[in-house]
Protein backbone atom coordinates (compact mmCIF):
# COMPACT_ATOMS: atom_id res chain seq x y z
CA UNK A 1 0.00 0.00 0.00
CA UNK A 2 0.91 3.62 -0.50
CA UNK A 3 0.98 5.56 2.79
CA UNK A 4 1.12 9.24 3.65
CA UNK A 5 2.11 10.17 7.19
CA UNK A 6 1.31 13.53 8.78
CA UNK A 7 3.28 14.58 11.88
CA UNK A 8 1.94 17.48 13.92
CA UNK A 9 4.43 17.77 16.78
CA UNK A 10 8.11 18.53 17.19
CA UNK A 11 10.85 16.17 18.34
CA UNK A 12 11.09 15.23 22.03
CA UNK A 13 8.18 17.39 23.25
CA UNK A 14 5.64 14.72 22.27
CA UNK A 15 6.01 11.05 21.48
CA UNK A 16 4.36 11.52 18.07
CA UNK A 17 7.59 11.87 16.12
CA UNK A 18 8.90 8.67 17.69
CA UNK A 19 5.72 6.67 17.11
CA UNK A 20 5.55 7.90 13.52
CA UNK A 21 9.18 6.89 12.96
CA UNK A 22 8.68 3.33 14.23
CA UNK A 23 5.45 3.05 12.28
CA UNK A 24 7.20 4.20 9.10
CA UNK A 25 10.06 1.75 9.64
CA UNK A 26 7.67 -1.14 10.20
CA UNK A 27 5.68 -0.19 7.11
CA UNK A 28 8.82 -0.19 4.97
CA UNK A 29 9.92 -3.53 6.41
CA UNK A 30 6.58 -4.95 5.36
CA UNK A 31 7.14 -3.74 1.82
CA UNK A 32 4.74 -0.82 1.84
CA UNK A 33 5.56 2.42 0.08
CA UNK A 34 5.70 5.71 1.93
CA UNK A 35 4.43 8.29 -0.54
CA UNK A 36 5.27 11.24 1.70
CA UNK A 37 5.92 12.24 5.29
CA UNK A 38 4.39 15.69 5.82
CA UNK A 39 5.34 17.75 8.85
CA UNK A 40 2.80 20.33 10.02
CA UNK A 41 2.32 22.63 13.05
CA UNK A 42 5.31 22.18 15.39
CA UNK A 43 6.13 19.03 13.45
CA UNK A 44 8.32 21.17 11.19
CA UNK A 45 10.82 21.29 14.05
CA UNK A 46 11.71 17.69 13.17
CA UNK A 47 13.56 19.23 10.22
CA UNK A 48 16.14 21.45 11.92
CA UNK A 49 19.78 20.62 11.44
CA UNK A 50 20.81 22.30 14.67
CA UNK A 51 19.73 19.96 17.44
CA UNK A 52 22.26 18.55 19.88
CA UNK A 53 20.38 15.98 21.93
CA UNK A 54 22.22 14.22 24.77
CA UNK A 55 24.62 11.52 23.56
CA UNK A 56 22.74 8.80 25.41
CA UNK A 57 19.41 9.67 23.82
CA UNK A 58 18.04 9.09 20.34
CA UNK A 59 18.80 11.66 17.68
CA UNK A 60 15.38 12.21 16.16
CA UNK A 61 16.43 14.54 13.35
CA UNK A 62 19.31 12.34 12.21
CA UNK A 63 17.05 9.30 12.40
CA UNK A 64 14.65 10.95 9.93
CA UNK A 65 17.51 11.92 7.62
CA UNK A 66 18.85 8.35 7.62
CA UNK A 67 15.43 6.82 7.02
CA UNK A 68 14.68 9.20 4.17
CA UNK A 69 18.01 8.63 2.50
CA UNK A 70 17.94 4.84 2.90
CA UNK A 71 14.46 4.56 1.39
CA UNK A 72 14.22 7.64 -0.80
CA UNK A 73 11.28 9.06 1.18
CA UNK A 74 9.87 12.49 0.40
CA UNK A 75 9.89 14.42 3.70
CA UNK A 76 8.16 17.77 3.49
CA UNK A 77 7.98 20.63 5.98
CA UNK A 78 4.92 22.81 5.40
CA UNK A 79 6.14 26.21 4.22
CA UNK A 80 3.60 28.27 6.20
CA UNK A 81 4.32 26.36 9.41
CA UNK A 82 8.06 26.52 8.72
CA UNK A 83 8.00 30.29 8.20
CA UNK A 84 6.15 30.74 11.48
CA UNK A 85 8.62 28.60 13.38
CA UNK A 86 11.89 29.56 11.69
CA UNK A 87 12.77 26.54 9.57
CA UNK A 88 14.67 27.92 6.62
CA UNK A 89 16.19 26.49 3.46
CA UNK A 90 18.13 28.39 0.76
CA UNK A 91 15.01 29.38 -1.15
CA UNK A 92 13.22 30.64 1.94
CA UNK A 93 16.32 32.50 3.15
CA UNK A 94 16.50 34.35 -0.16
CA UNK A 95 12.78 35.05 -0.38
CA UNK A 96 12.42 36.27 3.20
CA UNK A 97 15.78 37.95 3.74
CA UNK A 98 17.11 35.54 6.35
CA UNK A 99 20.86 35.37 7.05
CA UNK A 100 20.98 31.62 7.72
CA UNK A 101 19.44 28.30 6.83
CA UNK A 102 18.82 25.45 9.24
CA UNK A 103 17.10 22.67 7.34
CA UNK A 104 18.41 19.14 7.88
CA UNK A 105 19.37 16.84 4.99
CA UNK A 106 16.54 14.83 3.53
CA UNK A 107 13.87 17.45 4.22
CA UNK A 108 12.39 19.99 1.82
CA UNK A 109 10.04 22.90 2.40
CA UNK A 110 6.87 23.02 0.35
CA UNK A 111 3.19 23.92 0.42
CA UNK A 112 0.12 22.37 2.04
CA UNK A 113 -0.82 21.09 -1.39
CA UNK A 114 1.74 18.35 -0.79
CA UNK A 115 -0.32 17.08 2.14
CA UNK A 116 -3.54 17.20 0.14
CA UNK A 117 -1.84 15.40 -2.74
CA UNK A 118 -0.71 12.76 -0.25
CA UNK A 119 -4.32 12.26 0.76
CA UNK A 120 -5.43 12.01 -2.86
CA UNK A 121 -2.67 9.71 -4.09
CA UNK A 122 -2.21 7.39 -1.10
CA UNK A 123 -4.23 4.43 0.08
CA UNK A 124 -3.99 5.53 3.71
CA UNK A 125 -3.29 8.79 5.57
CA UNK A 126 -2.06 8.34 9.15
CA UNK A 127 -1.82 11.39 11.42
CA UNK A 128 0.46 11.49 14.47
CA UNK A 129 0.10 14.38 16.88
CA UNK A 130 -1.18 15.64 20.18
CA UNK B 1 -16.02 -0.25 5.56
CA UNK B 2 -14.25 -0.31 8.93
CA UNK B 3 -12.27 2.42 10.63
CA UNK B 4 -9.13 2.23 12.75
CA UNK B 5 -9.35 4.62 15.69
CA UNK B 6 -6.11 5.77 17.34
CA UNK B 7 -6.18 7.16 20.86
CA UNK B 8 -2.92 8.43 22.31
CA UNK B 9 -4.06 10.18 25.47
CA UNK B 10 -4.82 8.85 28.91
CA UNK B 11 -8.59 8.76 29.57
CA UNK B 12 -7.90 10.61 32.82
CA UNK B 13 -6.24 13.49 30.99
CA UNK B 14 -8.57 14.04 28.03
CA UNK B 15 -11.92 13.05 26.61
CA UNK B 16 -10.49 11.50 23.45
CA UNK B 17 -11.16 7.89 24.45
CA UNK B 18 -14.64 8.80 25.59
CA UNK B 19 -15.52 10.54 22.33
CA UNK B 20 -13.91 7.81 20.23
CA UNK B 21 -15.96 5.16 22.00
CA UNK B 22 -19.18 7.01 21.12
CA UNK B 23 -18.23 7.24 17.44
CA UNK B 24 -17.00 3.67 16.93
CA UNK B 25 -19.29 1.44 14.92
CA UNK B 26 -19.57 -2.35 14.74
CA UNK B 27 -16.47 -3.74 13.08
CA UNK B 28 -14.29 -0.72 13.88
CA UNK B 29 -10.97 -1.24 15.62
CA UNK B 30 -9.50 0.79 18.47
CA UNK B 31 -5.74 0.96 18.92
CA UNK B 32 -4.36 2.55 22.08
CA UNK B 33 -0.88 4.03 21.67
CA UNK B 34 1.46 6.28 23.66
CA UNK B 35 -0.31 7.55 26.80
CA UNK B 36 -3.54 6.05 25.45
CA UNK B 37 -2.44 2.61 26.68
CA UNK B 38 -3.51 3.58 30.20
CA UNK B 39 -7.07 3.21 28.90
CA UNK B 40 -6.58 -0.56 28.69
CA UNK B 41 -6.05 -1.15 32.40
CA UNK B 42 -8.52 -3.27 34.34
CA UNK B 43 -10.16 -2.27 37.62
CA UNK B 44 -9.97 1.31 36.47
CA UNK B 45 -12.60 4.01 36.14
CA UNK B 46 -12.15 4.13 32.36
CA UNK B 47 -12.46 0.39 31.81
CA UNK B 48 -16.19 0.55 31.04
CA UNK B 49 -15.50 2.78 28.02
CA UNK B 50 -14.06 -0.21 26.19
CA UNK B 51 -17.02 -2.55 26.70
CA UNK B 52 -18.04 -4.18 23.44
CA UNK B 53 -15.17 -2.67 21.44
CA UNK B 54 -12.43 -4.41 19.45
CA UNK B 55 -9.30 -3.13 21.22
CA UNK B 56 -5.59 -3.47 20.62
CA UNK B 57 -2.77 -1.82 22.50
CA UNK B 58 0.81 -1.09 21.45
CA UNK B 59 3.11 -3.40 23.45
CA UNK B 60 6.20 -1.16 23.40
CA UNK B 61 4.15 1.67 24.94
CA UNK B 62 2.89 -0.65 27.71
CA UNK B 63 6.39 -1.84 28.48
CA UNK B 64 7.74 1.70 28.56
CA UNK B 65 5.15 2.59 31.17
CA UNK B 66 5.71 -0.53 33.28
CA UNK B 67 2.27 -1.96 32.57
CA UNK B 68 2.41 -5.74 32.49
CA UNK B 69 -0.19 -7.70 30.56
CA UNK B 70 -1.79 -9.06 33.72
CA UNK B 71 -2.92 -5.49 34.43
CA UNK B 72 -4.92 -5.28 31.20
CA UNK B 73 -8.61 -5.84 30.59
CA UNK B 74 -9.63 -9.19 29.16
CA UNK B 75 -9.67 -9.58 25.39
CA UNK B 76 -7.19 -6.85 24.50
CA UNK B 77 -4.66 -7.64 21.75
CA UNK B 78 -1.11 -6.58 22.51
CA UNK B 79 0.62 -5.78 19.23
CA UNK B 80 3.87 -4.27 17.96
CA UNK B 81 4.52 -1.61 15.30
CA UNK B 82 4.25 -4.29 12.61
CA UNK B 83 0.81 -5.14 13.95
CA UNK B 84 0.00 -1.42 13.89
CA UNK B 85 0.83 -1.30 10.19
CA UNK B 86 -1.31 -4.40 9.59
CA UNK B 87 -4.28 -2.73 11.29
CA UNK B 88 -3.88 0.37 9.11
CA UNK B 89 -3.91 -1.81 6.01
CA UNK B 90 -6.80 -3.99 7.19
CA UNK B 91 -9.10 -1.04 7.92
CA UNK B 92 -10.30 1.41 5.29
CA UNK B 93 -9.15 4.58 6.99
CA UNK B 94 -7.58 5.91 10.17
CA UNK B 95 -9.11 8.41 12.62
CA UNK B 96 -6.48 9.86 14.96
CA UNK B 97 -8.26 11.23 18.03
CA UNK B 98 -5.79 14.03 18.77
CA UNK C 1 -6.87 10.67 -13.25
CA UNK C 2 -7.64 9.81 -9.63
CA UNK C 3 -11.26 9.58 -8.59
CA UNK C 4 -12.68 12.18 -6.21
CA UNK C 5 -12.25 11.25 -2.58
CA UNK C 6 -14.33 12.27 0.42
CA UNK C 7 -12.04 14.41 2.57
CA UNK C 8 -13.09 15.15 6.15
CA UNK C 9 -11.33 17.70 8.35
CA UNK C 10 -12.02 16.87 11.98
CA UNK C 11 -11.86 19.77 14.46
CA UNK C 12 -11.88 19.03 18.19
CA UNK C 13 -9.90 21.88 19.68
CA UNK C 14 -10.85 25.37 20.82
CA UNK C 15 -9.44 28.40 19.00
CA UNK C 16 -6.60 30.68 20.18
CA UNK C 17 -5.39 28.59 23.12
CA UNK C 18 -3.51 26.56 20.53
CA UNK C 19 -2.84 27.05 16.82
CA UNK C 20 -4.54 23.90 15.59
CA UNK C 21 -7.87 25.55 14.74
CA UNK C 22 -6.28 28.18 12.52
CA UNK C 23 -3.68 25.97 10.88
CA UNK C 24 -6.32 23.33 10.11
CA UNK C 25 -8.42 26.00 8.35
CA UNK C 26 -5.38 26.81 6.22
CA UNK C 27 -5.35 23.19 5.05
CA UNK C 28 -9.05 23.41 4.18
CA UNK C 29 -8.51 26.56 2.10
CA UNK C 30 -5.57 25.13 0.16
CA UNK C 31 -7.36 21.80 -0.15
CA UNK C 32 -10.40 23.46 -1.72
CA UNK C 33 -8.41 23.88 -4.93
CA UNK C 34 -8.01 20.13 -5.28
CA UNK C 35 -11.69 19.52 -6.06
CA UNK C 36 -12.28 16.67 -3.65
CA UNK C 37 -15.59 16.12 -1.83
CA UNK C 38 -14.88 18.14 1.33
CA UNK C 39 -16.64 18.14 4.71
CA UNK C 40 -15.74 19.62 8.07
CA UNK C 41 -16.65 18.12 11.44
CA UNK C 42 -16.76 20.07 14.69
CA UNK C 43 -16.78 17.91 17.79
CA UNK C 44 -15.93 18.37 21.49
CA UNK C 45 -14.14 21.71 22.01
CA UNK C 46 -13.99 22.17 18.24
CA UNK C 47 -17.50 23.65 18.36
CA UNK C 48 -16.02 26.70 20.12
CA UNK C 49 -14.25 27.61 16.87
CA UNK C 50 -17.57 28.65 15.32
CA UNK C 51 -18.87 31.04 17.96
CA UNK C 52 -20.02 34.52 16.95
CA UNK C 53 -18.49 37.73 18.21
CA UNK C 54 -14.87 36.72 18.62
CA UNK C 55 -12.82 39.82 19.47
CA UNK C 56 -9.12 39.14 19.76
CA UNK C 57 -7.83 42.68 20.16
CA UNK C 58 -7.01 42.15 23.83
CA UNK C 59 -4.91 39.03 23.24
CA UNK C 60 -3.08 40.44 20.24
CA UNK C 61 -3.92 37.60 17.92
CA UNK C 62 -5.47 37.71 14.48
CA UNK C 63 -9.20 37.01 14.59
CA UNK C 64 -9.53 34.31 11.98
CA UNK C 65 -13.21 33.54 12.57
CA UNK C 66 -14.34 35.48 9.46
CA UNK C 67 -12.63 32.73 7.46
CA UNK C 68 -15.37 30.27 8.41
CA UNK C 69 -17.91 32.60 6.78
CA UNK C 70 -15.85 32.56 3.58
CA UNK C 71 -15.84 28.75 3.31
CA UNK C 72 -19.03 28.82 1.23
CA UNK C 73 -17.18 30.74 -1.48
CA UNK C 74 -14.62 27.91 -1.58
CA UNK C 75 -17.45 25.42 -2.15
CA UNK C 76 -16.92 24.01 1.33
CA UNK C 77 -20.50 23.76 2.48
CA UNK C 78 -20.87 20.54 4.44
CA UNK C 79 -20.12 21.56 8.00
CA UNK C 80 -21.21 18.98 10.57
CA UNK C 81 -21.59 20.23 14.13
CA UNK C 82 -22.10 17.75 16.98
CA UNK C 83 -25.20 18.64 18.97
CA UNK C 84 -24.04 16.88 22.14
CA UNK C 85 -20.81 18.87 22.12
CA UNK C 86 -22.79 22.12 21.91
CA UNK C 87 -25.16 21.13 24.71
CA UNK C 88 -22.35 19.97 27.00
CA UNK C 89 -20.86 23.41 26.59
CA UNK C 90 -24.04 25.38 27.13
CA UNK C 91 -24.22 26.48 23.51
CA UNK C 92 -26.97 26.48 20.93
CA UNK C 93 -26.89 26.95 17.17
CA UNK C 94 -27.70 30.63 17.81
CA UNK C 95 -24.32 31.08 19.47
CA UNK C 96 -22.57 30.02 16.29
CA UNK C 97 -21.92 32.02 13.13
CA UNK C 98 -24.60 31.56 10.52
CA UNK C 99 -22.57 29.93 7.76
CA UNK C 100 -24.09 29.84 4.30
CA UNK C 101 -23.32 28.99 0.72
CA UNK C 102 -24.92 29.92 -2.60
CA UNK C 103 -26.30 27.07 -4.65
CA UNK C 104 -25.66 27.97 -8.29
CA UNK C 105 -27.96 25.13 -9.33
CA UNK C 106 -30.84 26.91 -7.63
CA UNK C 107 -30.35 30.46 -8.79
CA UNK C 108 -27.69 31.12 -6.14
CA UNK C 109 -30.19 30.52 -3.36
CA UNK C 110 -28.54 30.94 0.02
CA UNK C 111 -28.43 27.74 2.03
CA UNK C 112 -27.16 26.77 5.46
CA UNK C 113 -23.75 25.11 5.54
CA UNK C 114 -24.01 23.96 9.14
CA UNK C 115 -25.69 20.60 9.67
CA UNK C 116 -26.42 19.91 13.31
CA UNK C 117 -26.04 16.20 13.93
CA UNK C 118 -26.46 13.72 16.74
CA UNK C 119 -23.44 11.68 17.83
CA UNK C 120 -24.81 8.68 15.95
CA UNK C 121 -25.24 10.75 12.78
CA UNK C 122 -21.71 12.10 13.18
CA UNK C 123 -20.47 8.51 13.39
CA UNK C 124 -22.28 7.74 10.13
CA UNK C 125 -20.79 10.80 8.42
CA UNK C 126 -17.25 9.88 9.50
CA UNK C 127 -17.78 6.31 8.34
CA UNK C 128 -18.59 7.56 4.81
CA UNK C 129 -15.30 9.42 4.40
CA UNK C 130 -12.20 8.26 2.54
CA UNK C 131 -9.56 10.44 4.19
CA UNK C 132 -9.66 11.91 7.71
CA UNK C 133 -7.45 14.86 8.67
CA UNK C 134 -6.89 15.60 12.35
CA UNK C 135 -4.91 18.43 13.92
Amino acid sequence: MKLTIQINEGPYQHQSADTAYFFAKAALEKGHEIFRIFFYHDGVNNGTRLTTPPQDDRNIVNRWTELAQAHNIDMVLCVAAAQRRGLVDDGEAQRNGKDATNIAPGFRISGLGQLIEGGVQSDRLIVFGD
Amino acid sequence: MAMLHLVNKSPYDACNLNTASTIMKDGDQLLLIEDGVYGAMKNSKAASLLTGLKVAVLGPDLAARGITEDKLLEGIDVIDYGGFVDLVVANDKVQSWL
Amino acid sequence: MSETKKFMYVNRKAPYGTIYAWESLEVVLIGAAFEQDVSLAFLDDGVFQLTKGQNTAGIGMKNFSPTYAALGDYEVNKIYVDRDSLEERGLTLDDLQHLVWEDEDEDYAEKDSIRLVTRAEMADVLAEQDVLFNF
